[in-house]
């Protein structure tokens, strides 16, 4: 889960990280009592998960509350790169002297984590390390020893910090460091990090990534999802603890295990190519040992979304059983009942195959067509979406 | 021959008397896994009957390794007791750690695999993987041994079911070993190492490998065939229609930006000479083709 930047400010503050005083607003109201209550000059900020906010007018600076609230008034609601702004961020202004960068990251590629710093902060890195790979040191930190001082002072020189923030800079990074084991995450980045006009270091925007697989010992973490913004058959779907993800396409997928869902899409749209540009509608992985109930349920979520012209269930049995699969689609018929009206294409094979086609040749229902095979079932899928 | 696992291998099911792991250490059994005891900390001592299989429960893996001889490990512990799991596994140095379990934390999973190469006598399968099959010999993991019998076809692949349809499409070939690696974003063994293994065994004469979006494994596996693999493969890459920044099933699925995508990641391994299927069926067709079957 990517976090705001005032949930990432926020957790910084937890974990001691410096940072400058703030609140959110989510109407101009709010806003000018934010700003009155941090005083002097402040920055009001859109919040956003997505890069370029500032380019787009969603940062600005203003002079006094007055400002502050009519600033708030013109960033909220505003549409970054198709993200709505419902919040907006009031931080006290600072004296900037010099901006910084610092990141630690999960490196997939060498299974360890990374540090990245570098002394010309506040633009996009991935230019710097593109431009000019000189300036952005990159270290890797063990996953079983982390940051200690030392390697904290260790990163500092080889991005060559100057000695007035040297200190300053290390203590900042064992902080980080405490923000990114202590809550699970696997991207902590501020940029910029500033040296304010009075020698202050302070984190002054920050992105941070959390691993949802660590929710179970991060009881916090609920809180920070964003219910606005869930797709609400997405929001319907984890309710009942299944794995789904609404795409834009016509041919709604069910399907056990990531990598044959995944894989499922991309037959789809492939024969889609040939009816008119069909595309899949969803992923929607129902998992190993999956039971009746999880197929019920799997199906009421895709029968509700009304791009949906025809779905596809692809199984491979390993552990999950066909039958029970076969039974699940349709108990969940039966269940939805006239709701039903959209054309079921089945391929069933693997653990229980006989059985399960059997199931489903009895029923007879009207809307359920078997197929042999995946990538014959992915064509007849396509072929009815695009009636 | 086959690779990481053979007909003499000796296997510990970790979890053994949970839920999961009396489950599949009953398939693993029927499928004539050499399984000769359990760890269940706590729980060390007793002898349980699995289908008329007398298995004792040890403590720790070390106490299994001295009294059974066991040289393999597989773990079905949940997600928040898996760490301790496979330091103990990496402790005892058990030369392999096969990891089911799906839902470790990543600084769990990266901070056991850095250990394991710190120790460097365990070599780590997952997790978030369904184990490994040489067909005809033994089972490690929830891979079903009906599938298909033993042959020549050597498969790696990210994905559980993926790894099964392949089995199924070339179910008259037969396969030697077939590996699924896992799909989180740390895992213990790579498709690099499984193609390495698979072009030193002998009764391997054909490889097929499959990946899917998310990290660079794939663009690594294509530099590494064109310089070291002279046997045939060919690949599969699931999640052409995967939309940026979204996970998809598999906490390692996932593009990033234009990093990780499935189209880069089959143009590197046409790149190095690699036949690329559009389907799971197409890609099995590919290796009929060249194995002339």
């Amino acid at each position: 889960m990517d976090l705001f930047e005032y949930q990432a400010r926020d957790i910084f503050e937890k974990h001691g990280v410096p940072v400058l005083a703030a609140a959110i607003a989510t109407t101009a109201d709010e806003a000018e009592k934010a700003a009155t209550a941090i005083g002097g000059k402040v920055v009001v900020k859109a919040q956003v998960k997505v890069g370029g906010r500032g380019k787009a007018g969603g940062v600005k600076l203003a002079e006094n509350p007055q400002d502050a609230r009519e600033k708030a008034g013109a960033i909220l609601g505003m549409d970054i790169k198709g993200h709505t702004v419902r919040t907006v961020m009031i931080a006290a202004a600072a004296p900037i002297e010099a901006e910084y960068y610092l990141s630690i990251l999960l490196d997939r590629s060498n299974r360890t984590f990374l540090v990245m710093a570098s002394v010309s902060g506040g633009m996009d890195i991935e230019e710097v390390a593109h431009t000019a790979p000189e300036k952005l040191a990159k270290i890797p930190v063990s996953a079983v020893d982390g940051i200690s001082l030392a390697k904290a002072q260790e990163i500092v020189k080889a991005a060559a910090f100057p000695a007035d923030v040297a200190d300053q800079v290390a203590q900042v990074l064992l902080k980080l460091w405490e923000v990114f084991q202590g809550e699970d995450a696997t991207l902590v980045e501020v940029n910029p990090v500033v040296k304010t006009k009075d020698g202050k270091v302070i984190a002054l925007d920050g992105k941070v990534t959390l691993d949802d697989n660590a929710d179970f010992r991060q009881p916090d973490h609920e809180a920070l999802v964003d219910t606005a913004a869930e797709n609400p058959l997405e929001a319907a779907a984890k309710e009942k603890g299944l794995n789904y993800v609404k795409l834009e396409g016509q041919v709604g997928i069910i399907g056990n295990g990531a990598g044959l869902v995944m894989s499922t899409l991309d037959v789809v749209a492939y024969a889609g190519e040939k009816h008119g540009g069909v595309r899949p509608a969803n992923f929607l992985d129902i998992g190993g040992g999956a039971s009746a109930q999880i197929m019920a349920d799997g199906l009421a979520i895709i029968l509700g979304d009304k791009d949906v012209k025809s779905v596809f269930v692809n199984v491979f049995g390993g552990i999950t059983a066909c039958d029970a699969v076969a039974n699940g689609i349709v108990q969940a018929l039966e269940l939805l009942g006239p709701k039903a009206t959209k054309p079921i294409v089945v391929r069933l094979d693997g653990n229980n195959v006989i059985e399960g086609r059997a199931i489903l040749a009895k029923a007879a229902h009207p809307l359920i067509e078997q197929a042999d095979t995946m990538d014959g079932a992915a064509n007849r899928a396509a072929e009815l979406a695009a009636k | 021959m086959s690779i990481f696992i053979n007909e003499s291998s000796k296997v510990i099911v970790q979890g053994m008397t949970g839920s999961e792991g009396t489950k599949h250490t009953r398939r693993m059994l029927a499928s004539g896994t050499k399984i000769v005891g359990g760890v269940t900390p706590g729980e060390g001592g007793q002898v349980v009957d699995i289908d008329g299989h007398q298995l004792p429960v040890f403590n720790t893996v070390a106490e299994a390794m001295s009294a059974t001889g066991a040289n393999v490990s597989v773990v079905f512990v949940p997600p928040k007791f898996a760490k301790a799991a496979v330091i103990d596994a990496i402790d005892a140095a058990m030369p392999l750690v096969v990891v089911i379990t799906e839902g470790i934390p990543v600084h769990d999973s990266a901070s056991f695999y850095t250990y394991a190469q710190t120790k460097g006598t365990t070599q780590i399968i997952g997790p978030n993987c369904p184990g490994l099959i040489s067909p005809g010999k033994s089972n490690v993991g929830i891979i079903p041994s009906d599938i298909t019998g033993s042959g020549p076809i050597g498969l790696v692949s990210k994905s559980g079911t993926l790894t099964y349809q392949m089995m199924y499409e070339l179910r008259d070939i037969g396969f030697s070993t077939a590996v699924g690696i896992g799909g989180d974003p740390v895992i213990g063994t790579t498709h690099i190492d499984c193609l390495r293994a698979f072009q030193d065994d002998p009764e391997t004469t054909a490889i097929v490998m499959i990946g899917e979006i998310g990290g660079d494994a794939e663009e690594r596996a294509a530099a590494f065939i064109a310089e070291y693999v002279t046997k045939p493969v060919v690949g599969y890459v699931a999640g052409f229609t995967a939309p940026e920044g979204k996970t998809m099933g598999h906490a390692g699925a996932i593009v990033s930006g234009s990093s990780g995508t499935a189209q880069g990641k089959k143009d590197a391994l046409e790149a190095a000479g690699v036949k690329v299927g559009q389907t799971p069926s197409e890609t099995a067709r590919l290796l009929r083709a060249i194995m002339g079957r």
